[in-house]
């Protein structure tokens, strides 16, 4: 049952990303060349209204459906690690066009060859996780 | 009321909906909103590996598996149901700026002489398919997040990781597409 629910979570999440073409390589070479504000405002909004939730959450200290403590602890601070790794993805971002959610969004839309870029994100994840030790954090 | 579900979605709608994701699955069950760790746990499952980073209990996290398999069935479901003919309509900028770079074909999400089978062994295909998805896994996994986890969850929770890795993000996008784009294509 509560699979099911985030079955269809992430069915709805994977319809908004394919409609608002936030799944769009072409709408991604807009933002990072500023000529569009339609990715700024999809993402300047979304994290509008989710800190406003986390705000509301707080204020009136609201718990989880079964009763427990919401999870609100942000994660941890690498500062090398978060900003090396996010650099890395930024230029992947760039060239694929697509994060991870879009990349899945993309293949059930039909362009299968974004299966590839599935795989060596895997071999990506894979290799960090080879690597990890050897890596500045 | 269908035919304006099928036109694509203003970023009004669009963000606000995405939003509140953050609040559904903390309230629904106690989850923080995250897809690139989706690539972990298929290494977990899937590798019988030495590799301490992929040693966990993946079957915890099932639940995120469950939602992207939701993300990709979600993206079928549009092509099936909700598509309209219409190609993504850019700015004229950026329409003049990738034709300058060589690109031409502008319907669909992705143009199709970069993001095809038939392209994907060019110097293209593999820098923007092959390498560039080796990025996406590689570095979201350092970052240890991706747009969903540091950019709208970590953002939302103000949390200082998630404001680095953000600004990591632009600084490799723009990097990419003013720097290594103009080498690439031309």
């Amino acid at each position: 049952m509560k699979y099911l629910v985030h079955l269809i979570f992430g069915i709805l999440f994977g319809i908004i990303l394919i409609k608002a073409e936030v799944v769009s390589w072409f709408r991604i070479q807009e933002m990072f060349r500023f000529q569009s504000f339609h990715m700024y405002g999809v993402i300047g909004s979304a994290v509008f209204v989710g800190a406003l939730s986390v705000i509301i959450i707080r204020k009136f200290n609201i718990k989880t459906f079964s009763g427990d403590a919401v999870n609100l602890t942000p994660k941890p601070l690498k500062v090398y690690a978060n900003f090396s790794g996010g650099l890395l993805f930024g230029l992947g971002w760039a060239f694929t066009g697509a994060c991870p959610g879009p990349i899945y969004a993309l293949i059930g839309n039909g362009l299968s060859v974004f299966i590839i870029v599935l795989v060596f994100a895997y071999l990506g994840t894979y290799s960090y996780g080879i690597l990890r030790k050897r890596l500045p954090h | 009321m269908i035919e304006i579900v099928k036109e694509s979605w203003p970023w009004y709608i669009a963000g606000p909906l995405i939003g509140l994701f953050v609040p559904a699955l903390l309230l629904f069950d106690n989850k923080q909103f995250s897809i690139s760790s989706t690539f972990r746990d298929f290494c977990a499952y899937v590798v019988p590996n030495p590799v301490e980073y992929f040693r966990y209990n993946s079957k915890e996290h099932l639940w995120r598996n469950i939602f992207v398999l939701g993300v990709l069935t979600g993206g079928a479901l549009s092509a099936l149901f909700l598509s309209n003919t219409n190609n993504v309509e850019i700015s004229s900028n950026t329409l003049h700026d990738l034709k300058t770079l060589g690109i031409s074909n502008f319907s669909g999400m992705a143009p199709a002489e970069i993001f095809s089978w038939s392209g994907l062994f060019s110097l293209k295909g593999v820098v923007f398919i092959i390498i560039g998805g080796f990025l996406v896994g590689f570095g979201t996994r350092y970052a240890d997040g991706c747009t969903s986890g540091h950019a709208i969850t970590g953002l939302s929770l103000l949390a200082p990781s998630s404001f680095i890795a953000v600004i990591g993000f632009f600084a490799g996008g723009l990097l990419s597409v003013h720097l290594l784009f103009p080498l690439i294509l031309n």
